[in-house]
């Protein structure tokens, strides 16, 4: 074991620029162009606040993450659980002091950054997990204890995050947790249970949901119902993706966008409007894009020799899909409107943050797959 | 510790990986699906949303169409457009509408009423459209606003185009008016309904009524690309608009004018009809009013001086005042009773001034009697009592028969004016249907000199005598010059036509029958209205005697030129009854109070020697037919006579340019 550190220890820089995975670099710096190019499109063709401020915190912090790559992943490892606390503290003071803005409360004011903390929790539960999974025993997993410590982990911030309110960050951390839960063997029945008694408690915890989530809801079901009002969007968003055809309205030609039918185009709706401009090839291409580096990601999960790298890229590959197809369900009208930004194309700079911290941890995966953490 | 680390490890490894396959296949079936959606939308239904996105971006704004001109004869624009200085705003183009309003207000120097009509129609629309703050501005107050301009965004001067009418009160009740068009307007008619634009001037009565869909032109159509909030982006596409079809009316304008000079101070009405085509020369309506006065929405002083005036102006008198036709009536009751044979020309009528009859006494205009009269001559000097014997022998419905088919208790135009009344001829059965009562012969007398129940419009009556003066053809009267009208040869050529079949007609009761068509039927164009045409030409005679015979009624008002030489026949017909004492007392004119007044009436044809022209003057309360109505009639025809040789000319270019 010793040996074992000793020879990861003798990795030189060179080895490990050498091992780095360029290809998922590579997709990322391309999904960072094509987001700042639609960050200039959304402001009509003229570089504004929103295109500087995400093209600067892009390269920041893909230049962070490149760093971080280098940190060992026994690094990651030994923090897994004070990250995670540490955003817990950042949420329950979010939840106390934050910053309020359009009726939630989900900023904190870090003097030089306003942070969302939900946006971190996102890679924090993963990180979490990945390390009370990897110390934990296979045979135990199911056991009554191992089961009720990640629920309550889970359940914790999300509680928080509901609390903001934020259904869909909350959704999409639940989400991810419950993913890194199923890959790491906990029991397929436990699930079904849950999802059957959820499933039963739906009418309950629809009663507990703000009038406006209610009102999403119902529009999902129905866009037509109040065209003017809750179904706007959707049906904006509907028109703006079909209205793109085959090979789209052409870049910074999107009608819907530069006229301002377009809700939320920055953040949430940005592939709306990338659709719009790039029609079904570009979209195609952008889904190829996310797949590949899904798929880069959980290929590094796969050679890594650590259970803890191993979990992490698997859940994180699975929470990248969910936030994709999550955010694109919703503006094609698959699912009801929730916030929930596309990971690097949506305008952001927790989330982009949070995005990068884990591509530096399934980096760092990828430069030491060959470590084995104790 | 390694080995059984390395074992668990193993199976902890396998378990993960055979999720992450499981998980992975889900992610490419799910991608799959979002794939599908966006083929879905954007190639599927790639139509349907292009559309709702142009939808959402592209907006029109229709532009006023121009509306089209009337012209007269000879071409004079009668009704036109004139170009206003408008000043425009579209409110949501506007930071604050409020102070600009005042600003605006400042600067125009408008007082508190408009201001507060102005906000009023702000907030009736919707805030893309455009707002007229002042539709007529005077040239002072646009340079003043341009002055201004650059502190008044959103303001917009605009030249614009509005009706006016230069020959002010002449036409009025022939053309009508327009002014904004009205919820009703809009309802009532698809062509309105379909190019209205805030603003819009539509016919309100008349020919600007009655042919609307004719004048009011095509809108012009402004595309412009607009955002979420409505705001214009940039403009797409400018189509123009098309001017509506300019209308060439029958009229002449120098007689119009002459006709409203005649009639000034009076109330009254002159329609001018050429005999043969149907033509109308003239109709003018008094006391009228200047329709310039309603485009912008009249003013309540000027409103109230119009709607108060005790001769009412916004009565249209010619198509639309019911008058008993007084001894007018009698050419069509002679020739009545010839045609049916009651009477011989020979039969003559001892007149004492009064006849009784029923157990009533009837008496003759002239108190001391005419003496023994035979027809020529009681309608030249338009004996009561010769009339009274022979309506006896002949009977209302004979009458009624012989009046309808020369135009009388019918609308002389179907469906040009829609206030046009039908007037009445009375008959047995009329009165049985309408009243519930049984005809009583004495009523029968009364008609025959043009009282009681029948009630004629003055264009009726200028029908009647145009279809007695040329030689008893039915016509059609039209006022919209139509180049597919036959012209004066053709119809001439028609006429004899028709004659030669009545008097060679293998039975004389078989052209009879053709005269029984419907009177809407176009096929009765042209067709003799009488059995025998000399009946028509001794009563054309004996109108004739009327005129320029002495003793006849209106000897006074002739014309000896044979060029002007005119024939006609006088009419006084009475608004009440007049007592015994009244008749005694015969009161001069001016002791009698204006509403009890006759009324004074006259139907001429001339020249004498081949006529042309037929008219009718009708002056309200205006005293006997002979002393006031028949002297404008020397007045006008002299002027008819003259114009006719332009008119001539101008038909002659039309023919020659058909040929």
């Amino acid at each position: 074991m010793f040996q074992d550190t000793a020879l990861s220890g003798q990795i030189t820089f060179f080895q490990k620029l050498r091992s780095l995975d360029y290809i998922l670099l590579f997709c990322i710096l391309i999904l960072g162009l094509v987001s700042s190019l639609s960050m200039y499109s959304t402001e009509g063709g003229e570089i504004l606040y929103h295109t500087k401020s995400h093209v600067i915190r892009f390269l920041i912090f893909f230049l962070m993450m490149l760093i971080f790559s280098f940190v060992n992943l026994k690094f990651w490892h030994s923090t897994g659980y004070l990250f995670y606390f540490t955003v817990l503290c950042l949420l329950i003071w979010a939840s106390l002091y934050g910053i309020k803005a359009s009726g939630s409360q989900r900023w904190v004011d870090l003097y030089f950054i306003n942070l969302q903390p939900s946006e971190l929790m996102k890679v924090a539960i993963i990180m979490c997990f990945a390390k009370f999974y990897h110390r934990t025993q296979i045979h135990v997993v199911n056991s009554f204890k191992n089961l009720i410590i990640p629920i309550v982990v889970l359940i914790l911030p999300i509680l928080l995050v509901v609390s903001q309110p934020d259904l869909g960050t909350s959704i999409l951390i639940g989400l991810s947790g419950l993913t890194v839960l199923w890959l790491s063997g906990v029991n397929a029945k436990y699930f079904i249970y849950s999802s059957l008694i959820l499933f039963i408690s739906l009418p309950f915890v629809i009663s507990f949901l703000k009038p406006y989530q209610k009102l999403r809801i119902l529009t999902f079901f129905n866009p037509d119902r109040d065209p003017l009002g809750a179904g706007y969007q959707i049906i904006q968003s509907k028109i703006a993706v079909g209205s793109g055809g085959l090979s789209g309205k052409g870049f910074l030609k999107g009608t819907q966008s530069y006229l301002d039918f377009l809700p939320e185009k920055h953040t949430d709706f940005i592939f709306t409007l990338f659709s719009e401009e790039h029609g079904f090839i570009g979209s195609v291409l952008l889904l190829l894009l996310y797949a590949i580096i899904i798929y880069r990601t959980a290929k590094i999960g796969a050679s890594a020799r650590s259970f803890f790298g191993k979990l992490f890229c698997y859940g994180y590959a699975s929470s990248i899909f969910i936030f994709v197809t999550v955010n694109m369900s919703m503006v094609l009208g698959l699912l009801p409107i929730v916030g929930s930004p596309l990971p690097i194309m949506s305008y952001g700079g927790s989330s982009m943050l949070a995005t990068m911290i884990g591509f530096s941890v399934v980096m760092s995966t990828k430069i030491y797959q060959k470590q084995i953490i104790a | 510790m390694i080995s059984f680390g390395s074992d668990t490890s193993y199976r902890k490894q396998s378990v993960v990986n055979r999720r992450m396959f499981i998980l992975s296949t889900a992610k490419i079936l799910v991608f799959g699906g979002i794939v599908a959606k966006l083929f879905s939308l954007q190639i599927n239904q790639n139509k349907k949303y292009l559309t709702l996105s142009d939808k959402n971006r592209l907006r029109e704004w229709k532009l006023p169409p121009i509306r089209g001109d009337f012209k007269d004869f000879y071409g004079n624009t009668i009704a036109g457009n004139l170009q206003v200085y408008q000043l425009h705003v579209i409110p949501e183009q506007v930071e604050n509408f409020n102070n600009l309003i005042v600003r605006v207000k400042d600067i125009l120097d408008l007082d508190q009423k408009t201001l507060n009509k102005i906000i009023k129609k702000k907030n009736s629309q919707k805030p893309w459209e455009t707002l007229i703050v002042s539709e007529n501005l005077s040239w002072d107050q646009f340079v003043k606003i341009n002055f201004y301009l650059h502190e008044l965004s959103g303001v917009k001067p605009v030249l614009s185009v509005a009706r006016s009418y230069p020959y002010n009160e002449n036409y009025t009740h022939l053309l009508g008016y327009v002014a904004q068009a009205s919820n009703s307007d809009i309802l009532n008619n698809e062509e309105i309904k379909k190019k209205h634009v805030p603003g819009l001037r539509v016919g309100k009565i008349g020919l600007e009524r009655s042919l609307e869909n004719e004048l009011i032109g095509m809108n012009g159509v402004q595309r412009y690309e607009v955002n979420a909030y409505g705001k214009r982006i940039n403009q797409i596409d400018h189509i123009e608009g098309q001017k509506g079809r300019s209308i060439k009316l029958t009229v002449d304008t120098k007689i119009q004018q002459k006709c409203n000079d005649l009639l000034k101070d009076k109330a009254g009405s002159i329609c001018v009809m050429d005999i043969f085509t149907g033509e109308i020369i003239a109709m003018h309506s008094s006391p009228s009013f200047d329709p310039n006065l309603f485009l912008y929405g009249i003013s309540y002083e000027n409103w109230e001086n119009i709607r108060s005036n005790p001769k009412k102006p916004l009565i249209n008198r010619s198509i639309t005042g019911l008058y008993p036709p007084g001894s007018t009536i009698k050419p069509i009751v002679a020739l009545s009773a010839l045609e049916n044979n009651i009477i011989s020309t020979k039969f003559k009528v001892n007149c004492t001034g009064k006849i009784e009859m029923y157990g009533q006494t009837y008496n003759c205009w002239k108190k001391k009697g005419h003496g023994v009269v035979n027809l020529r001559e009681a309608l030249k000097v338009s004996c009561d009592t010769f009339f009274y014997e022979m309506s006896r022998r002949l009977g209302v419905d004979r009458l009624n028969e012989t009046a309808k088919k020369f135009g009388l208790g019918d609308k002389v135009f179907k469906d040009v004016f829609n206030e046009e009344k039908v007037g009445l001829v009375p008959s047995t059965e009329w009165k049985k249907n309408s009243l519930g009562r049984s005809w009583v012969l004495g009523e029968t007398l009364i008609t025959g000199i043009g009282q009681g129940y029948i009630q004629t419009t003055p264009l009726q009556l200028c029908l009647m005598t145009a279809q007695l003066a040329n030689g008893g053809f039915k016509i059609n009267p039209k006022i919209v010059v139509n180049k597919d009208d036959p012209n004066l040869e053709k119809i001439k050529s028609k006429m004899s036509e028709n004659l030669e079949k009545i008097i060679q007609g293998p039975d004389f009761d078989d052209a009879l029958l053709d005269l029984k068509f419907a009177p809407s039927n176009k096929d009765t164009l042209f067709k003799p209205l009488f059995r025998n045409q000399e009946n028509v030409k001794f009563v054309l005679d004996a109108m004739f005697a009327s005129t320029n015979e002495i003793r006849g009624t209106s000897y006074s008002s002739r014309i000896s030129d044979k060029k002007y030489q005119f024939a006609g026949k006088t009419g006084t017909s009475q608004v009440k009854r007049i007592t015994e004492a009244e008749r005694e007392l015969d009161l001069d004119i001016s002791q009698i109070p204006y509403e009890d007044r006759d009324h004074a009436l006259y139907i001429a044809f001339g020249p004498y020697k081949n006529p042309r022209y037929a008219l009718s003057i009708v002056i309200e309360h205006g005293g006997s037919g002979g002393s006031t109505a028949a002297p404008v009639a020397k007045k006008l025809f002299k002027l008819i006579i003259d114009r006719h040789e332009e008119r001539e000319k101008i038909n002659l270019n039309k023919n020659n340019l058909q040929t």
